[in-house]
């Protein structure tokens, strides 16, 4: 017999199964896993440093690119962190809006994530029908910012402006045929609350269509089920948070346990997994879209209900609204200074968080009076996810990384930020 | 929910009395302030103890005092680095910020908590890339975001913010090569601090 001695394998940072630019060294004892060791940091820009340097309204957009498939919940949590600081009131509205659009937010993450980890463990289809739906989802984004992912649309008091009372739509040429153009702008007649509300009662109707294609799959059971299991203490030694920490049977979700914005006055529930495996957290991340759809019923029908005002008044640190700047001297002074000097926050640190799609999303500002953050501090739940890479894989054969990597939902704009 | 009616102010200062600690409490976040020597002990009880039970290190992070509350050219006063530590405990539902300084400015050094909570150990490895803060105890103190053989450590204060080095493809020696930064800093909006007469 020959012997056969431990190898170390390279896997990434090209890998497509590595969402990006994950570099992992895995020591090998023939196929399995004995440690594994990886290496991030290759899409690191800096993001606090250069925060630093800003004032606060300018961060905003460098948040869109953190984890850059869930933006607006990004943004969501650094202008939490900055109203919190400056006490600032936000119109419920405004509020209502932004819990409606983390949940689109949180329904668009989950599709990427479903997508990529079904394609990753061997399943085409699922991808391509998840891209279907992130497509409406995408054009949302576009209606109310302009932008399909990076949308800057959460600003510190409010959102930038108030949904739009039209859905845009589809426009002829000559290689869209009439039959296309007519499906393509289906449900797009009305306002954009109208196509939400389209949205949502189609949606669990298409759940049901990846979970046709999953839930009972042997395969898809094979290369899941008691792959990566991670039990309820572990989980919270390792920092887990969101749907991983659920997987593992805690429920603990952030909405519910320390609610911000209006999560308080809506009814949903928390699904939680039972034994840990990569099966159970797709089981709960599958359940949290079905909430999420359920929650953004509840806006809408809200958002009907009451039109108001979307951003706070107080003029000293959100901008006055256009028709006034151009007639009143005051607020011209304060459009002046708003975008020019910025505001300035008051000495001292907050920290707020928000439950992002991938887990507990917060930043960290500490100021020292002035108009630019002293230190920002990004925590990005996918780093302490990543950071258990060893716990999850070691013993496992080669081709459950790949699972585990999908399974924890690493996008590298976050982790490396 | 918590198993006294005491706050957690409260319950820190009854459980650390021997302590130097200092608390403060900010937009309803309780901050305690550590000296270094108390530290592991302090981490220790906050995480076993049944009144406390913060078994989530959700975040560590390094911080740079040293140009703070400062206009250009002004030094500040006390200790330079610091980290600080947001923990959470999922039983009661609270939230604890710790933060500790580095005795010593030319070789920060502050005690590990790995033993504690497993979770800190790329965060102290970021503190130490990013701020060259040792955390005295940890197993593997590499860097972690920046690239391999990078020198200093970028987030300090002093660092520039376009860096020192450059990275091009020289076409003669066929090689990547480094260089130093050809741009300069430029600061479009100057830093300025306002007392603000509605927070004060």
């Amino acid at each position: 017999m020959s012997e056969v001695k431990n190898f170390t394998l390279n896997f990434g940072p090209q890998h497509p199964a590595a969402h990006g630019v994950l570099r992992l060294i895995l020591e090998m004892d023939g196929e399995t896993i004995e440690r594994a060791d990886p290496h991030i940091g290759l899409l690191h820009r800096a993001t606090e440093k250069l925060a630093e340097q800003r004032i606060y309204n300018q961060s905003i957009p460098y948040m869109d690119r953190l984890d850059y498939v869930s933006m607006m919940c990004n943004e969501h949590a650094y202008v939490m962190t900055i109203e919190k600081m400056l006490k600032l009131e936000v119109p419920e509205r405004a509020q209502y809006i932004r819990v409606m659009f983390d949940e689109i937010t949180r329904i668009l993450n989950h599709l990427m994530w479903l997508g990529t980890h079904a394609l990753d463990v061997g399943a085409m289809t699922v991808f391509l029908y998840c891209f279907r739906e992130r497509e409406d989802l995408m054009d949302l984004y576009e209606a109310v910012s302009g932008a399909r992912m990076h949308a800057a649309y959460y600003r510190p008091g409010g959102v930038y402006r108030d949904l739009p009372d039209v859905m845009p739509k589809y426009k002829p040429n000559r290689w869209r045929s009439e039959k296309d153009l007519k499906r393509q702008n289906e449900g797009r007649d009305g306002s954009v609350l109208d196509f939400i509300e389209n949205f949502t009662e189609r949606f669990p109707g298409l759940i049901d269509e990846y979970e046709t294609l999953l839930t009972d799959n042997r395969i898809w059971k094979q290369r899941t089920v008691d792959i990566g299991v991670i039990p309820p203490d572990l989980a919270k030694q390792l920092g887990f948070t969101g749907p991983m920490i659920r997987g593992s049977g805690i429920a603990w979700d952030l909405r519910r346990k320390q609610p911000y914005e209006v999560y308080d006055k809506l009814d949903f529930d928390i699904p939680v997994g039972v034994n840990g495996d990569c099966y159970d957290r797709y089981l709960v991340r599958m359940a949290e879209m079905r909430e999420s759809n359920r929650i953004i019923k509840q806006c809408v029908d809200w958002l009907r209900e009451n039109p108001g005002l979307v951003m706070a008044a107080d003029q000293k640190v959100a901008p006055p609204p256009r028709a006034e700047m151009k007639e009143g001297m005051e607020s011209l002074i304060h459009h002046f200074k708003y975008f020019t000097e910025g505001y300035s926050i008051p000495e001292g640190e907050a920290y707020a968080a928000v439950e992002h799609p991938k887990g507990e999303f917060g930043t960290y500002i500490l100021s020292d009076g002035a108009n630019k953050p002293y230190r920002l501090k990004i925590r990005a739940p996918g780093f302490a996810h990543l950071s258990a890479m060893d716990d999850m894989v070691k013993g496992h054969m080669l081709a459950d990384v790949v699972a585990v990597i999908g399974t924890m939902d690493v996008v590298f704009g976050e982790i490396d930020r | 929910m918590a198993l006294t009616d005491d706050t957690l102010q409260e319950r820190i200062e009854d459980t650390f009395e021997e302590m130097d600690l200092s608390l403060s409490e900010q937009n309803g976040e309780l901050t305690v302030e550590v000296e270094a020597a108390d530290y592991i002990e302090f981490c220790t009880t906050l995480q076993q103890n049944h009144k406390f039970q913060l078994d989530q290190l959700i975040d560590l992070c390094g911080v740079d005092y040293s140009t703070y509350g400062k206009e250009d050219g002004q030094q500040w006063q006390g200790k330079r680095y610091a980290a600080v530590l947001h923990l959470l405990s999922i039983r009661l539902n609270e939230r604890l910020r710790v933060r500790v300084f580095a005795d010593d400015d030319e070789f920060p050094v502050i005690p590990s908590v790995i033993e504690i909570w497993k979770s800190v150990n790329w965060y102290e490895r970021e503190a130490f890339d990013l701020f060259g803060i040792a955390f005295d105890g940890h197993p593997d103190l590499r860097r972690i975001l920046t690239d391999y053989g990078f020198i200093g450590h970028p987030f300090r204060k002093d660092f520039p913010m376009v860096g020192n080095v450059e990275m091009r493809y020289d076409d003669l020696q066929k090689r990547v090569v480094y260089a130093p930064v050809s741009i300069k800093e430029r600061v479009n909006t100057p830093r300025v601090i306002r007392k603000d007469n509605r927070y004060v």
